[in-house]
C-alpha cells in the first residue's frame, strides 16, 4: 500500500464522517440531546482535520480546526446547539464538504464562504464562553483562517520553553563543542506505573553524549521491608554533550511529572562530592530491538546487578521477557486468529466483482431452468431422482440469488441525507424556511437503483422548496407554520420500493396547470379532464408551471424527464395533491434491475412476461361483460365499473384484428397515471422470475417493450412495458416500424 | 524478534498509515478500531507496547488505558497516545489514566518509529 491508495481510503473516509457528521447535526436539530450524537459529531470533524494533516490538505486542516473548536464547545456544554448555532454548523458541514471534493478533485471553495462562516464559528465558540477564548490562543485573531488553524506546533514537546543562556558559563564556543549537565533524577513510583522505564530513559540520555552515571541507594530499605512497586532509586548524572538543555530535557518528556528531574550545566568543582557505590552496569544489555546503535554504552556506573530484581523498572523487564519466551509460539497462533477477527464486521469489495457474481448467478437461473424443463420433458411422472434433485437445486438458485442480491442492497440514507442539502441551499436561495423530515432511511435497494434515483430525487426536491412550499408571508397569511415541511420517506411494499416525498404546500394549483397546458398545446381548450389527469399533465413533455423559468428548479428539465428516468428504472411515479395542502409523489422502483416477478403469457403464438408488479388481478371475460364502445374501444365490466379492453396482440402489431377477448384471459392493470385497465392476452404459462437482459444494450429500444429475458427452454422472451402500451392503447399509438413483428 | 504494537483508532485513514509505517519500521502491526475492540485484541497479541488515539466511539482512549492498566499482566506496557487533541488538558487526562507518552497528529513517522523506541526496550 502505497500514500496514494492511503489517500483513497482517506477520502472514502470522509464521505463516510461528512454523512456522519450530517445526520448527527440533524439529530441535534430535531432536539437530540445525546452527548454520544455531540460526540460522534466532534469526531467526524476530528477524524476528518487529522487524516487531512497527514496528506497537508491544508484548507481542510484549517476549516475543520476551526469547525472542530466550535463543536469542542457544544460537547463540553459551553455552547448550547439550538437552531441559530445549528444552522451555521450544518452550513459548515457543506463547506467541509465541499473542501473535501476540492481536495480530492481540484478546483477550490470560494473564499468568501468559507472566510464568513470561519468567523461565524468563532463567533459561536468566543461570544458563548468569553474566559476560555481569552486563555486560548486567539486564532481568531488572524486574517488568514489557514494559518489561525494550524496546529500550535509548541505543543511538540509539551513542554513550555525554558529561556536559557548559556552566558557566564563558558562562551557559545563551548557550547557547540560539549556542554556538561549536572543531572539529578529520581523518579517516583508513578513512572513505572506508567510503563515508563528508567532504565530506559538512562539509555536514551546515553546516546546523547559520554555519560556517567552514579546510582543513589540510601533509600533502598531492608529486603523484607521492601516494596516491589516502589520506587527507590535516584540517579546522578554528568552528561557531556553537544547537544542543548532542552535537548536533554526532552528525554525526559514522557516522565516529567513523576520524577524529580534537575538539569543543570555543571559546575567546574561540583564533582566527586556524592558518595556513590559503583557498579558496573552495562545498558545494552536491555536492547533487542533494532534501534540499539552499535557503540557500547559510554561510561556508565550505577547500582544494578545486586539490586536489580527489587527495581520495579527492572522486574517489569524480566517478567516481560519470561513471559514473552513461555508463551511465544502458543501466542503467535492466537494472534493471527485474533487480529483475523478483529478486522470487523464489514469488507470493503469491489462493485465490479460483485455485478460480475450477480451476472454470474443471472446465468445460473437460467441454465437451471433450462435444465429443470428438459428433464420434465423427459419425465413425465416428475418423481425420478433427478427430478427432486432438481427441485431443490431450483430453491437452492433461488436463494443463493437474493443472498448475492442482498450484497447490492444500500440503505437509501446516502442519498436522503444529500437531499436534506439540498433542501438548505435552495431554501436559502428563495429565502423560504423548510424543514425536511426523512423517515425509512435504512431501507434497502440495490446500489444500482440507489445511484439512479439521486438525480431525479434532487429534481423533485427543488421543484418542491421552489414551488412547492409557498413564502413564510403567504404560509402565515393561510394560517400555516411559516416553515414548511417536506417529508421524504422510503419503505418497501410487495418487492417493491416505495418512495414519497410529501410537501405541506399549496398544492397544485389546477386552473393555472390546465391554462399552461392549453396555451402549449398539450391539451384541446375544451378538454374535461380530472383533478388526477391535471395533476398529472405537470409530467407532460415541455411543461414549466413557473411564470418565470427560475434559477432553481427549471435548469431546462422538465418533471417529464424526472418522469421518464424513473420509467426507465422500470419505476411509476405519480402525484396527488390537495389545494392548500399540500402535494405527495410517490415513486414506486423496483429493489434492483437484475431481476423480475413476471407472469408468462402467450399473446398471438409468442411468449411476453408482464412484470406481475403491475397486475392488479387476472379474470377470464364472459361475452356479456364485454361492451363496444365507438368503433374500436371495447370496455369491460368489473364488478359495476367499466375498464377499457387493450389487446396486447393488436397494439404490439402481432395481429391486424381484435382477438375476441371472450377467448382470452384478462390482465387488470394499474398504469402509472392512474385508472385501469385490462390487458387482453391468448393465454397463461405461469409466473416466473426472470432475470433481465436490457434489449438497448444488445438490440436497440423498442416501444411497448422494456426488456427481454431468456426463458428455461432458452428462448428470449421480451417483456412487456405496461405504462407504454396503456399510453398507446389511449391513442398514442407505437410506431409500426418498430414493432414487435421484426424480432418475434 | 520483531517488536509488537498494538495500534487502536478509528480512522482507517490512520490505521493505514500507522500500519505502513510500523511494517516499513520492521515492526509487526496489530490494529483495533475502538478501546473496546482494544481490549478485546490485547489479550491474544501480547504487544510490546500500544499506540492509541483518544477521540474513538464505544471506549475512548482514556477508558482504554485505564482498561490496559487494570489488567495485570499489561499494567507496565508503555502506551503511547496518538492524538490531534494538542491542549495541555486532555495531555494529563492521558497521563494520569495511565499513558507513557504521546505522539501529537498529523504524525511524523520518524517520531513515532523514535518515541516507540524510546519506551520499549
Amino acid at each position: 500500500m502505497d500514500m496514494n491508495e492511503i489517500k483513497e481510503i482517506f477520502f472514502q473516509e470522509c464521505e463516510e464522517q461528512l454523512a456522519e457528521l450530517e445526520s448527527g447535526l440533524l439529530k441535534l436539530n430535531d432536539g437530540d440531546r445525546d452527548p454520544e450524537t455531540v460526540n460522534a459529531v466532534f469526531r467526524a470533524v476530528h477524524s476528518i482535520k487529522g487524516g487531512a494533516g497527514a496528506f497537508g490538505l491544508d484548507d481542510l486542516v484549517a476549516f475543520a480546526h476551526v469547525f472542530e473548536t466550535t463543536l469542542d464547545c457544544v460537547r463540553s456544554n459551553k455552547l448550547e446547539p439550538n437552531q441559530d448555532v445549528l444552522k451555521v454548523m450544518l452550513k459548515s458541514a457543506d463547506v467541509l464538504a465541499d473542501l473535501v471534493t476540492c481536495s480530492r478533485d481540484g478546483g477550490s471553495v470560494e473564499e468568501s464562504r468559507t472566510k464568513t462562516l470561519v468567523k461565524e464559528l468563532e463567533a459561536l465558540a468566543n461570544g458563548e464562553m468569553p474566559s476560555a477564548a481569552a486563555e486560548a490562543p486567539k486564532p481568531a485573531a488572524k486574517a488568514a483562517p489557514a494559518a489561525a488553524a494550524a496546529p500550535a506546533p509548541t505543543d511538540d514537546s509539551g513542554f513550555q520553553p525554558i529561556p536559557f543562556t548559556f552566558d557566564g558559563f563558558g562562551g557559545d564556543e563551548e557550547a557547540v563543542l560539549g556542554n556538561v549537565f549536572d543531572i539529578s533524577f529520581k523518579p517516583t513510583r508513578e513512572l513505572y506505573s506508567k510503563g515508563n522505564e528508567a532504565a530506559l530513559l538512562l539509555r536514551d540520555l546515553s546516546r546523547l553524549g559520554e555519560m556517567s552515571i552514579a546510582c543513589d541507594m540510601d533509600t533502598l530499605p531492608a529486603f523484607e521491608s521492601m516494596d516491589p512497586e516502589a520506587s527507590y532509586f535516584g540517579w546522578k548524572i554528568s552528561l557531556k554533550t553537544a547537544k542543548s538543555e532542552d535537548e536533554v530535557r526532552a528525554v525526559f518528556e514522557f516522565a516529567e511529572w513523576d520524577c524529580e528531574l534537575d538539569v543543570k550545566p555543571a559546575e567546574a568543582s561540583e564533582d566527586e562530592e556524592q558518595p556513590m557505590v559503583p557498579v558496573p552496569f552495562d545498558l545494552s544489555a536491555l536492547d533487542d530491538g533494532p534501534a540499539e546503535p552499535a557503540a557500547p554504552a559510554p561510561a556508565v556506573v550505577a547500582a544494578a546487578e545486586t539490586a536489580s530484581n527489587v527495581t520495579k523498572a527492572v522486574a517489569a523487564a524480566v517478567e516481560k521477557k519470561e513471559s514473552a519466551a513461555a508463551a511465544a509460539a502458543a501466542a503467535a497462533q492466537n494472534n493471527a486468529a485474533a487480529a483475523a477477527a478483529s478486522a470487523g464486521q464489514t469488507i470493503r469489495v469491489d462493485l465490479d466483482r460483485v455485478d460480475r457474481l450477480i451476472n454470474l448467478v443471472g446465468e445460473l437461473v437460467i441454465n437451471q431452468a433450462m435444465l429443470s424443463q428438459s428433464v420434465i420433458e423427459n419425465d413425465a411422472t416428475g418423481t425420478s431422482a433427478v427430478n427432486m434433485g432438481l427441485e431443490e437445486l431450483q430453491q437452492l438458485t433461488r436463494e443463493i440469488q437474493d443472498s448475492v442480491m442482498a450484497i447490492r442492497a444500500q440503505p437509501v440514507k446516502p442519498v436522503f441525507q444529500r437531499m436534506s442539502r439540498i433542501v438548505r441551499e435552495v431554501a436559502d436561495m428563495v429565502g423560504k424556511q423548510i424543514r425536511l423530515v426523512t423517515e425509512g432511511e435504512n431501507t434497502e435497494v440495490d446500489k444500482t437503483v440507489i445511484d439512479k434515483i439521486a438525480e431525479p430525487l434532487t429534481h423533485m426536491i427543488r421543484n418542491a422548496v421552489d414551488h412547492g412550499i409557498e413564502s413564510p408571508e403567504k404560509r402565515e397569511a393561510a394560517g400555516k407554520d411559516p416553515e414548511g415541511t417536506i417529508k421524504l420517506s422510503a419503505k418497501h411494499r410487495s418487492g417493491r420500493i416505495l418512495i414519497e416525498l410529501q410537501d405541506d404546500g399549496g398544492g397544485i394549483n389546477r386552473e393555472r396547470v390546465k391554462q399552461k397546458a392549453i396555451d402549449n398545446d398539450l391539451i384541446a381548450p375544451d378538454a374535461n379532464l380530472t383533478d388526477e389527469e391535471i395533476d398529472n399533465l405537470i409530467f407532460a413533455p415541455g411543461f414549466s408551471t413557473a411564470d418565470q423559468i427560475s434559477d432553481i428548479s427549471g435548469r431546462g428539465v422538465g418533471m417529464d424527464v424526472v418522469k421518464r428516468s424513473i420509467q426507465a428504472l422500470g419505476g411509476r411515479i405519480s402525484i396527488s395533491s390537495k389545494p392548500g395542502q399540500g402535494s405527495i409523489f410517490t415513486m414506486s422502483l423496483p429493489l434492483t434491475l437484475a431481476v423480475l416477478d413476471g407472469m408468462v403469457v402467450t399473446v398471438a403464438g409468442q411468449t411476453l412476461v408482464v412484470p406481475l408488479t403491475a397486475i392488479v388481478e387476472t379474470l377470464q371475460p364472459e361475452a356479456s361483460a364485454i361492451h363496444s364502445f365507438g368503433a374500436t374501444q371495447r370496455l369491460i365490466s368489473i364488478r359495476n365499473s367499466f375498464c377499457p379492453l387493450v389487446d396486447v396482440g393488436r397494439i404490439l402489431n402481432f395481429r391486424s384484428t381484435q382477438a375476441n377477448p371472450v377467448e382470452g384471459v384478462a390482465l387488470l392493470v394499474e398504469s402509472e397515471g392512474g385508472g385501469q385497465r385490462a390487458l387482453m392476452v391468448d393465454a397463461i404459462q405461469g409466473q416466473r422470475q426472470v432475470v433481465i437482459k436490457s434489449l438497448e444494450a444488445n438490440y436497440t429500444h423498442v416501444p411497448g417493450i422494456a426488456a427481454a429475458t431468456i426463458l428455461g427452454d432458452g428462448r428470449v422472451a421480451l417483456i412487456l412495458d405496461v405504462d407504454a402500451v396503456v399510453a398507446a392503447s389511449r391513442g398514442q399509438s407505437l410506431k409500426p416500424e418498430m414493432s414487435l413483428a421484426a424480432t418475434g | 524478534m520483531k517488536k509488537k504494537v498494538l495500534t487502536v483508532d478509528d480512522s482507517r485513514t490512520i490505521r493505514n498509515m500507522l500500519l505502513v509505517t510500523l511494517n516499513n519500521a520492521g515492526f509487526e502491526t496489530i490494529q483495533a478500531e475502538d478501546g473496546v475492540e482494544g481490549l478485546e485484541v490485547l489479550e491474544g497479541c501480547d504487544p510490546d507496547v500500544i499506540v492509541t488515539d483518544i477521540n474513538m466511539p464505544r471506549l475512548d482512549g482514556f477508558g482504554f488505558i485505564e482498561g490496559v492498566r487494570r489488567n495485570e499482566k499489561y499494567r507496565a506496557i508503555p502506551i503511547l497516545v496518538l492524538t490531534t487533541e494538542s491542549d495541555a488538558e486532555k495531555k494529563n487526562r492521558a497521563r494520569q489514566a495511565g499513558a507513557t507518552g504521546w505522539i501529537v497528529k498529523p504524525f511524523d513517522p520518524a517520531k513515532l518509529i523514535d518515541a516507540i523506541e524510546r519506551v520499549t526496550a
